[in-house]
């Protein structure tokens, strides 16, 4: 039998991996350019018995998803720049209480109001320090369409597989754009489940770790009780200040991503093997360095990319070991140079890191990219 | 790689994405190739520039937008003025010849012009379907996808009870576009 194909926008395809994924919980509240997300939520998920709420703004709509992740639901919002800004208190609060939650956020320009019909990449560090105190976070580019949809996915699957709020983060073009789209057969693509308590609900704790550093997640109403603050907590989620168990706590939260980052992290080689020149690229913009990339061949120069699919936990350990056998990087991004630190850090002086930096709501295209690549000496 | 450009350009409210979306639909699902569409837009719903991309290609596409366009139609004389600048030599130009009377003063391009809004008023009896007539014109000219094909993408993009309208649109535009590029 032949699969089922479609030919849809980001934002869509997202809607729909949510499905896939088992999400039966939405709370939104609209906003160029992620409207459609909404839009297909608000359709399919009364008929699966789900529930989409439409929140009067988008702090509401975070608090919410958080409370029906606790009640066992799979969630997710979506929003955009200046929502992504008002919900960093309550993604804070979902990785201190550890909720698993999936937030997409289409990149457009900023800061504030910005550019709302425009393209950018100026989110990824607020993904990562937009919320205040030391915290795991995880972080999704998607480049395509497909990829959209199957990193909607995994994003709710990292999500309850490590018990914290995961982002996908398309830019404009990605989440706007259309392209043919491939759907998985049920049971194709794994759907992970939340790990739940198998101790009676009297010697139930929310954070014990003698089941590891993911301690399983009762949901309410299901007959167990138990705390939930946005203060340094014990085990039994009630509230403490004792040094050693505020330091190990915060350490075990920050532990279950970084103990993990090879299950986590994912990117992409192209042309890599022989490579004097890599440009790392992500979302859209890895699209114009490809064919940048392709270009650069047929004339003869050594480039290759690396494409960054997961951008935090950040591809360190990769990206070290390309600085140490390249003769430079190049990095187009819609910002005005973010990840172009991570690179310099990882690079640690060895190599220059070159940046093509674009924030007029226009890609950055091919052209631009092959220049940059032609300036590595 | 062959890949092949399109822009549909005009104001907001004429269509214009879901002409480029059913372009982009034919090749991808009904025409076997691979295709993305990609749009830019102001704020305003209607009025103000708005354009619509499509690359066609028989393999993978990496760059969305246009680099080069093949084929360009333009539905203002702000869209035929703004776009035109990275028509390749030999492109197709498709305007509207009631709003477009000033064409490009540089540039070898294979030009068609007929009045697009007024056939789809008086020939096919409705305005709003000027987008589809402009696209069943863009298909002609362009060849990318087979005529059935392009039928079967705007069947399936538009309601039940506006089906015979709109083939009738996309047959008329088609035949237009014959007739005014000989």
């Amino acid at each position: 039998m032949s699969k089922k194909v479609a030919f849809l926008q980001g934002n869509e395809a997202a809607a729909h991996g949510a499905l896939y994924a088992g999400c039966d919980f939405f709370a939104g509240y609209p906003i160029t350019p992620s409207t459609e997300v909404s839009e297909v939520l608000s359709a399919e998920l009364p008929k699966i018995g789900g529930k989409f709420m439409q929140m009067e703004d988008e702090i509401a709509a975070m608090a919410t998803i958080l409370g029906a992740s606790l009640a066992g639901a799979k969630v997710c919002t979506s929003t955009s720049g200046p929502g992504l800004s008002l919900k960093q208190e309550l993604i804070g609060y979902g990785c201190i209480a550890e909720i698993p939650c999936v937030i997409y956020n289409v990149m457009r320009g900023g800061p504030s109001t910005g550019m709302p019909t425009g393209p950018s990449q100026s989110d990824v560090m607020a993904a990562k320090w937009g919320t205040h105190g030391d915290h795991p976070a995880i972080c999704l580019t998607p480049a395509s369409v497909q990829e959209t949809y199957e990193e909607m996915i995994r994003a709710f699957n990292l999500a309850e597989k490590y018990r914290t709020p995961v982002m996908v983060m398309p830019d404009e073009i990605v989440a706007h754009m259309r392209e043919r789209v491939v759907f998985p057969e049920k049971g194709e693509i794994e759907v992970v489940p939340r790990k739940s308590p198998t101790v009676p609900p009297e010697q139930y704790k929310p954070y014990d770790t003698s089941f590891g550093d993911v301690p399983p997640l009762a949901s309410f109403g299901s007959g167990y009780k138990f705390h939930v603050t946005g203060l340094n907590k014990m085990q039994d989620g009630f509230p403490t200040t004792k040094a050693d168990v505020v330091q190990a706590e915060e350490e075990r939260q920050i532990r279950k991503v970084d103990a993990n980052i090879d299950d986590i992290v994912t990117f992409e080689e192209y042309m890599l093997d022989d490579a004097e020149v890599v440009v790392v690229a992500y979302g859209s913009t890895s699209r114009s360095a490809r064919y940048a990339v392709n270009v650069a061949r047929e004339q003869g120069i050594k480039a290759g990319m690396f494409r960054i699919k997961t951008f935090w936990p950040f591809p360190d350990k990769q990206i070290k070991a390309l600085a140490s056998r390249v003769k430079g990087i190049v990095i187009p991004e819609m910002n005005l140079g973010m990840c172009s630190l991570e690179l310099e850090r990882c690079a640690q002086g060895k190599v220059p890191v070159l940046g093509i930096f674009r924030v007029d709501g226009e890609p950055i295209n091919p052209d631009q990219i092959l220049a940059k690549i032609k300036e590595v000496k | 790689m062959s890949r092949y450009e399109l822009r549909f350009s005009g104001s907001g409210g004429q269509g214009l994405i879901t002409a480029g979306i059913i372009m982009a639909k034919a090749a991808s699902i009904y025409e076997g190739k691979q295709a993305v569409q990609s749009q830019s837009y102001g704020p305003e719903a209607r009025g103000g520039s708005s354009k619509s991309e499509v690359i066609i290609s028989d393999g993978p596409i990496d760059y969305p937008k246009a680099t080069t366009v093949d084929a360009l139609l333009a539905m203002t004389q702000e869209a035929c003025d703004k776009y035109t600048h990275d028509l390749k030599e030999g492109g197709i130009l498709l305007v509207d010849s009631d709003l477009v009377t000033k064409l490009p003063a540089t540039g070898n391009f294979k030009i068609v012009s007929f009045p697009i809004i007024n056939t789809a008023k008086t020939d096919v009896g409705r305005e709003i379907v000027a987008n589809i007539v402009a696209l069943g014109a863009m298909v002609a000219l362009t060849g990318q996808v087979s005529r059935e094909n392009a039928e079967k993408a705007v069947l399936s993009s538009v309601p039940e009870a506006f089906i015979e309208l709109n083939k009738k649109a996309f047959s008329i535009g088609y035949e237009k576009a014959l007739a005014a590029s000989v």
